[in-house]
């Protein structure tokens, strides 16, 4: 037995709208928001990044259950703007959650889904007993480069997840992956902003990998659409998910709660993880939640979620940490100027 | 003068083809005209192929030899083999190369293609690129781009003859509605006026759905002597003329922008050369790379006065159903637009109507016209072929 054994959210308060972007360059914001479905995205504020993001969810994850720190054996944060090159983010999380010393570390890249890696890898190190609890961690301040269609959408956020053997809220029944060498969005080393294949990456990244994720977990499974309560994809705008789901038999009452990109944006590694997230919160013992991420470089990893009793247990203390609909609401609008300056995108001498 | 006949045809599907390559296209749709045509390869005497730019779509040139090479031919027959270029026109004007040939009896049995791979770029590639149809110096410099360009010729249009955007917002409808029914076309949805005039706004008045897409795709026809065309088919088409014509390339420089000379001059010697009247001609296939393109052919090449096209549409005149089908393919807008291609996959809807093997869109036609336009107008061909 495996399984999520607690989860926390961290979303920076600053939000710039799909209007305000389109304003500066000149651009139609209805076509925007009406073809992505996206209306605003969530911004760092000048003093947070990746690090301080990760550490916020992890803490958060914390405070819904009461884990001894020491028993955490491993801590993984998948992200593409780790603040160091060199120098593992999974550090300074292990230490702020004092984890420290005695567990393993590093720190993941792959696109929008090291986050879900980093879950994969945390349930191996437990189902083979090396160790008691994991951490995994998805966390961005995405850039998108000024005047690209990614800036509408690139936003800041991230999501722990604690996997462990005893007493899960949830149990993953089963993961598995599909994984290709196709380069549908990349950064090279010491470049400021990624660049994209434009349409490439639609058909042969996001489609093909999602769906060949997702009917592998089918078929390795039996799992079918309608047994599922939930379905959460990642979500790089509205569009992609809410077709992949049609296309895998999924109904927009599966989908839409676990649907955060409209109001967020796409916090990159933390887009499907934030999104399973908003589902747990509102979650009911027996629900089955269908999970499948997508990175670009490419690949998807597919998991098969159960909500357990404890969930609804005194054990686990939802209240304790903000959900995502808290964490959404209440937010403080940017316009472009303070916008680039919180992203840093205003080079000072 | 020998007479001419197309005796193959092969097309690929047009489309946004990821798992095809540039080599790919041209062996597929190569593959299918030579099976078609009940050929054996070492019977080709001569090779043209249309292509617009894949040197800045795949970083290609000498595209003559590659597609021979890639054949089968340039190692082993070492055929002559010939890569053609005016702009959106080169397909057109790659089957009039091989109409020549034969004609003059340089060669006997030749192969026509065009091929264009649009897809490996980003999409302001490619547009840049496609800028290149058009005068650089003087258009694409100072901002104007290929859209810009054509919904100028638009603007003038409807103000002049009164074509209200509905009316234009018809001829995509009814290529949409033709390509539903064509297997190879890019785009299989029929759409609605509400579709066209609610798209987003490319360049004032032209919308998305006036657009022709970027697409990836391959055609070839097989030509031989009129003589010898019964030896490899039962279904010979002949070609009944082939005529060229060219104009100033910026249209600025043009007599009057929303008439293109190019078209009405190639009509003219089209016609001649074929000794008929256009009650002759029973289907169209033109150059509708934006919706109002099509509406300027129909009139420049003479089946109508100017200012009348849009009603012509709007009666139906020009569906699958009416008295002059026009653009049974699709045409470039809803079969998609590999810009060397077309002028070749024209020939190829053509024979296929007056073969009787169009299926669901079949017309009754045994007379057809085509006509492929590079740039705003500054190269056209027409061709005219005949059962």
């Amino acid at each position: 037995m495996v399984g999520i054994v607690t989860y926390g959210v961290y979303i920076p308060r600053f939000r710039i709208r799909v209007e305000e972007i389109a304003r500066v360059w000149g651009a139609n914001a209805e076509d925007i928001t009406g073809g992505l479905g996206v209306f605003e995205k969530s911004v760092p504020d000048i003093d947070e990044d990746t690090a301080t993001i990760a550490v916020e969810a992890a803490r958060n994850a914390l405070q819904r259950r009461g884990i001894d720190p020491g028993a955490i054996g491993a801590v993984y944060v998948g992200s593409e703007s780790h603040p160091y090159a060199v120098k593992p983010t999974a550090c300074t999380v292990g230490e702020a959650i004092g984890a420290t010393p005695k567990m393993t570390a590093a720190d993941y890249e792959f696109a929008c889904k090291a986050g879900t890696a980093g879950i994969q890898t945390c349930m191996g190190l437990v189902m083979s007993g090396i160790i008691k609890f994991g951490v995994a961690i998805g966390s961005d301040v995405a850039q998108g480069a000024p005047g690209d269609a990614l800036e509408y959408t690139a936003a800041a956020g991230g999501a722990a997840f604690v996997i462990g053997g005893e007493e899960p809220i949830a149990e993953i029944h089963h993961t598995c992956s599909y994984t290709t060498d196709t380069p549908d969005f990349w950064r090279r080393s010491g470049e400021e902003y990624p660049r994209h294949g434009g349409r490439f990456t639609g058909e042969p990244g996001y489609f093909r990998h999602v769906l060949g994720a997702a009917r592998m977990l089918m078929e390795e499974t039996g799992l079918k659409a309608k047994d599922c309560t939930y379905a959460v994809f990642h979500q790089p705008n509205a569009k992609f998910p809410r077709r992949v789901a049609q296309m895998l038999g999924f109904t927009k009452e599966q989908i839409e709660p676990g649907l955060v990109v409209p109001r967020l944006g796409n916090t990159y590694s933390g887009s499907s993880m934030i999104g399973l997230a908003a589902v747990l919160d509102i979650a009911k013992p027996g629900d089955r939640i269908f999970v499948t991420s997508f990175g670009s470089g490419a690949g998807s990893d597919a998991f098969d979620i159960e909500v357990t009793d404890v969930i609804a247990s005194g054990a686990f203390r939802r209240g304790a940490a903000p959900t995502v609909s808290e964490l959404l609401a209440d937010p403080i609008y940017l316009d472009y100027a303070l916008y680039a300056r919180h992203k840093g995108k205003i080079v000072m001498q | 003068m020998r007479e001419v006949a197309v005796i193959g045809i092969g097309c690929t599907t047009f489309g946004e083809k990821w798992n095809s390559s540039f080599r790919d296209l041209f062996i597929e749709a190569g593959a299918r005209a030579i099976e078609d045509a009940g050929l054996s390869g070492e019977q080709i005497d001569a090779l043209f192929v249309g292509n617009m730019s894949a040197g800045r779509f795949v970083e290609q040139e000498h595209i003559g030899a590659l597609i021979a090479d890639y054949a089968g031919f340039a190692g082993t027959t070492h055929i002559p083999s010939t890569r053609v270029e005016a702009a959106c026109a080169s397909g057109g004007l790659a089957f009039r190369q091989a109409v020549t040939t034969i004609a003059s009896g340089m060669a006997d049995i030749v192969v026509a293609a065009g091929v264009e791979k649009m897809t490996d770029v980003a999409p302001g590639a490619t547009v840049a690129t496609l800028a290149g149809a058009a005068d650089r110096e003087w258009e694409a410099f100072v901002g104007a781009t290929f859209p810009g360009l054509y919904a100028m010729i638009a603007n003038d249009y409807m103000h002049r003859y009164a074509l209200t955007r509905e009316q234009l917002a018809l001829v995509p409808v009814k290529n949409h509605y033709n390509g539903a029914r064509n297997p190879i076309a890019q785009f299989q949805q029929e759409i609605t006026v509400e579709t066209v005039v609610s798209s987003t706004l490319v360049a004032d008045p032209l919308r998305l759905f006036d657009c022709s897409p970027i697409t990836d795709g391959a055609a070839a026809v097989i030509l031989t002597s009129w003589e010898r065309a019964r030896e490899f088919s039962d279904t010979p088409v002949k070609v009944l003329a082939s005529a060229q014509a060219s104009d100033t390339i910026a249209l600025h420089d043009r007599r009057d922008i929303s008439t293109l000379d190019a078209t009405v001059e190639a009509a003219k010697r089209a016609f001649r050369q074929a000794r008929l009247e256009h009650r002759d001609i029973d289907m169209l296939e033109v150059h509708d790379c934006f919706s109002i393109a099509e509406i300027c052919a129909i009139e420049d090449l003479g089946f109508c006065r100017k200012g009348e096209a849009g009603r012509m549409t709007e009666e139906g005149e020009t569906s699958l159903h009416g008295r002059l089908p026009v653009n049974t393919s699709g045409g470039l807008k809803a079969c998609g637009h590999p810009v060397g291609a077309t002028g070749i996959k024209q020939i190829c809807e053509v024979v296929q109507q007056l073969r009787g093997e169009a299926e669901r869109r079949q017309v009754d036609a045994e007379v057809g016209l085509t006509h492929n336009v590079g740039g705003t107008g500054a190269t056209v061909t027409v061709h005219i072929l005949g059962v």
